[in-house]
């Protein structure tokens, strides 16, 4: 029963949802979802990209990534429209443009479903190697700008006022959201990404009594999820990303019930503490 | 003997305490082509203690972010000491509730600390019962005292305290406006401190720096609190605001008077021209052309009713008129 795609799809899982945990914990604190959406979606841009001039498909998902997020900091400076406007204009524009690109290139037969959707199935052991290694990066990147990153996170200028500088840290944090999405892609999708990212940082909020604590437990609980969806998508025949996600869904719904969570009674007070 | 050694430390002390932390020159904030502060001119040394008062809209935070480099300056020169490290208690924080954040882990926001030292911290400023809860239970006081702790916590070289004791209750300001002093004195750090209200930190305070888009008045807290600028800002209401035009009624025409009104009004809006003992200047010119009137000081009574409802008419109105029957 357990052939070897399936273990192959299996270690590529787990090593995307360890990678994506502590990630996905600061898309959430920061509230950057739609944001990671909107890298996500430029990732099929990147893919016709790389069709079209030929080039490594990681490389060129990464840079397109790179190059919208810069354009959005970009388009946020001048400040006439909101940040979410921005993000909605530019995350469907590049969806929309990479979609065109990819039908004008009649010469070139992809199939699209797996770049939206996933298709871990199909990984390949140089693929394996891939996402560990680019995995064991970002994860060391992470460790590493971990404090700067918790406290602009907190407060930018807090941060900024006591040498952590925080836009070199912001910085980092996007090239490494790239990284992981331009990784992630071919496990979950484009369209399945964020979810990846945010389902197991929000399921692991109910567990976690710090921000070191909630990162590490979204890496598990992201972990559990591929395995879950893995084995529903093989019992029940049912697509393998969007499989994950359910899991990673079911998970956080069972998070819900007050026995499992830690602060279940006084969440909905207290939103958030103002000075 | 006692002489020498007086003569010997007495330097030695001016020395110490002359380090300049950070020093202001001419220092402005723009944005959207309005300046928020400008000109700004002050410096604080190691063990000093700075307030900035004024208004809403002041320019106090953004002063404050200006000097420890939040903010870069548009025009003017910020220099700070090299490796200068800071504790900084911003007017506002939200956290965001989706970030498990306790009081201890606050407190390491910004650099690793030692647990006795953390809970040294909390218990200076009365919360050391709150380490464990998470920020977000917190009240607005206590949140203010962590805050405040994890500051005092990093032995900074200048602390910076955008109205630290705001929601805290009346027993609890004064307390840590004591410790605020106590950690001057113990540690030598040189501390900014924006507040609201002179008279809390008064005793604590070395210098004064009246704030309302640029340097009104500084000095100290005594002399700041008996300047017309000052009284003019703080006594804020219209009618002490009457009396001010009232007593340059007695000197001015009605055509210098209501131009200073309006200047003293234009103060308030845009900071750039804010340098209204130039207008009074302007004003005393006026008087010198005007002074033949005797009358004045009768007519200005009933300038003074209308003052407010259009000030553009008795411009038009009175000029013209100077010489003739209108206050005859």
């Amino acid at each position: 029963m357990l052939d070897d795609f399936f273990i192959r799809a299996l270690i590529a899982g787990i090593g995307v949802a360890l990678t994506a945990g502590p990630l996905g914990c600061f898309v959430v604190w920061r509230r950057m979802a739609y944001f990671g959406d909107t890298m996500a979606h430029s990732a099929l841009l990147g893919v016709a990209l790389s069709l079209f001039f030929e080039v490594n498909l990681l490389l060129s998902v990464f840079g397109v990534a790179v190059l919208v997020s810069g354009l959005l900091l970009l388009l946020q400076r001048r400040q006439s429209l909101s940040a979410d406007a921005l993000l909605g204009i530019l995350s469907h524009s590049a969806l929309a443009i990479g979609l065109v690109l990819v039908a004008f290139m009649t010469w070139v037969r992809i199939d699209l479903i797996a770049f939206l959707f996933g298709d871990i199935l199909a990984v390949t052991p140089s693929d394996i190697a891939l996402i560990w290694g680019g995995g064991a990066l970002v994860v060391a990147a992470m460790a590493f700008l971990w404090r700067p990153l918790i406290a602009s996170t907190v407060s930018e200028d807090v941060a900024e006022a006591e040498g952590m500088k925080p836009a070199q840290a912001r910085l980092f944090f996007m090239l490494l959201m790239a990284l992981v999405i331009a990784i992630a892609m071919k496990i979950v999708g484009i369209m399945l990404i964020t979810s990846l990212l945010i389902i197991p940082a929000a399921t692991a909020r109910r567990f976690s009594a710090s921000p070191e604590w909630m990162a590490v437990f979204a890496s598990l609980i992201g972990a559990l999820a591929v395995i879950g969806g893995l084995f529903g998508s093989l019992t029940y025949d049912t697509p393998s990303g969007p499989s994950i996600v359910v899991a990673a869904l079911l998970l956080f719904i069972v998070s819900l019930v007050p026995a499992f969570g830690r602060n279940t009674v006084e969440r909905a007070a207290n939103k958030g503490v103002r000075g | 003997m006692l002489m020498n050694s007086r003569a010997a430390s007495a330097p030695k002390n001016q020395a110490h305490s002359a380090e300049t932390l950070v020093s202001l020159s001419n220092a402005g904030v723009r944005r959207d082509s309005r300046w928020l502060v400008r000109g700004v001119d002050f410096s604080i040394a190691r063990g000093e203690v700075v307030t900035l008062i004024g208004p809403n809209g002041a320019g106090k935070s953004t002063t404050a972010k200006m000097a420890i480099g939040v903010l870069k300056s548009d025009e003017g020169s910020v220099t700070r000491k090299r490796d200068l490290r800071i504790g900084y208690v911003p007017q506002k924080l939200a956290i965001d509730w989706t970030m498990p954040l306790s009081v201890r882990r606050l407190m390491t926001l910004t650099s690793p600390l030692k647990e006795p030292d953390i809970m040294a911290a909390l218990e200076a400023t009365g919360i050391p019962h709150l380490a464990g809860s998470e920020v977000r239970h917190l009240s607005g006081g206590e949140f203010q005292r962590a805050l405040l702790a994890r500051a005092i916590a990093r032995e900074p070289d200048l602390m910076v305290l955008d109205e630290p004791v705001q929601g805290v209750d009346f027993a609890g300001e004064a307390a840590l406006y004591d410790l605020i002093r106590t950690i001057r004195n113990t540690t030598g750090c040189g501390i900014l401190m924006i507040s609201h209200d002179l008279h809390m930190v008064m005793a604590g305070t070395d210098t004064v720096i009246c704030l309302n888009g640029h340097v009104c008045c500084r000095g100290t807290p005594e002399m700041v609190s008996q300047s017309s600028d000052y009284v003019k800002l703080f006594g804020g209401n219209a009618r002490s605001l009457a009396v001010y035009n009232h007593h340059h009624d007695h000197t001015h025409l009605p055509d210098g008077r209501v131009r200073h009104s309006d200047g003293s009004i234009t103060d308030h809006c845009h900071p750039e021209d804010g340098h209204h003992h130039d207008h009074d200047h302007g004003a005393h010119d006026h008087d010198h052309d005007h002074g033949a009137h005797d009358h004045d000081h009768g007519a200005h009574d009933h300038h003074h009713e209308h003052e407010h409802n259009d000030h553009a008419h008795h411009h038009h109105d009175v000029t013209p008129n100077n010489g003739g029957g209108r206050h005859a």
